[in-house]
């Protein structure tokens, strides 16, 4: 099975060089799908901080990343997210996956976004005059999340 | 045993962390009536049930879920990534 490689991190990335790198591992990968997150303009263009619990946010992604692997026949997962303060336009996630065709990658990489949204450990806050307000999580997002279980 | 608060549970109890003997808590439950029991801003953090998540040693656990062995535990309202 391949290998899942996630990153945790406050610097922005390189969308086109990951997308490259990940499918230049291995000549059977027929089907490279990518997914960009970005920071929406709200209120303004107030910047949004982003929490994040350091240490089981990687085990939370890396084990997202994993069922992902489990589940489709991928040939690699590569997932990003970005934490800390970051302003509307900015890239906060990135998800790409390989595979021999595309089914399976477009699937995948869905998958792990839904996943994504509601199990792994961040919070967002956007910035305001009275000291911020924290998003609420959204029903919907439990739902997307909800279409994977079997 | 190490408690950990993150986001606006973090804000209202005004700490991100701090040693806690959970003393006869079997579950995060019951540590959080211990917690709400000692002082009001416990309370306050924890008014709303529903909107309260825990985690045991970094994996994912229920309210019900038994403490024991337990190094890490932490609450925080429900998961806004992505």
């Amino acid at each position: 099975m391949a290998q899942a490689h996630v990153s945790v991190q406050a610097e922005d990335f390189d969308t086109g060089a990951e997308i490259e790198r990940l499918g230049a591992r291995s000549r059977q990968i027929g089907a490279v799908v990518s997914f960009t997150g970005l920071v929406r303009e709200i209120l303004g263009e107030a910047a949004m901080e982003l929490e994040h619990y350091p240490g089981m946010t990687e085990r939370a992604l890396h084990a997202i990343a994993t069922e992902a692997l489990e589940r489709w026949p991928l040939d690699g997962v590569r997932v990003i997210h970005r934490h800390g303060r970051l302003a509307p336009g900015e890239r906060i996630v990135l998800v790409v996956t390989a595979s021999r065709h595309r089914q399976a990658a477009f699937e995948a990489a869905a998958f792990i976004m839904d996943y994504l949204k509601t199990r792994a450990p961040f919070w967002k806050k956007e910035a305001g005059p009275d000291g911020g307000t924290w998003v609420d999580a959204r029903e919907s997002d439990d739902q997307a999340a909800a279409r994977w279980s079997t | 045993m190490r408690v950990l608060y993150f986001a606006w549970l973090r804000e209202r109890i005004g700490a991100a962390s701090e040693e806690i003997d959970p003393g006869d808590a079997a579950t995060p439950a019951e540590l959080i009536e211990t917690l709400k029991a000692r002082e009001e801003r416990y309370a306050h953090a924890f008014a709303d049930m529903t909107a309260v998540r825990v985690a045991i040693d970094q994996d994912m656990a229920a309210l019900d879920t038994p403490l024991a062995g337990a190094r890490e535990i932490a609450f925080f309202p429900p998961m806004t990534g992505g």
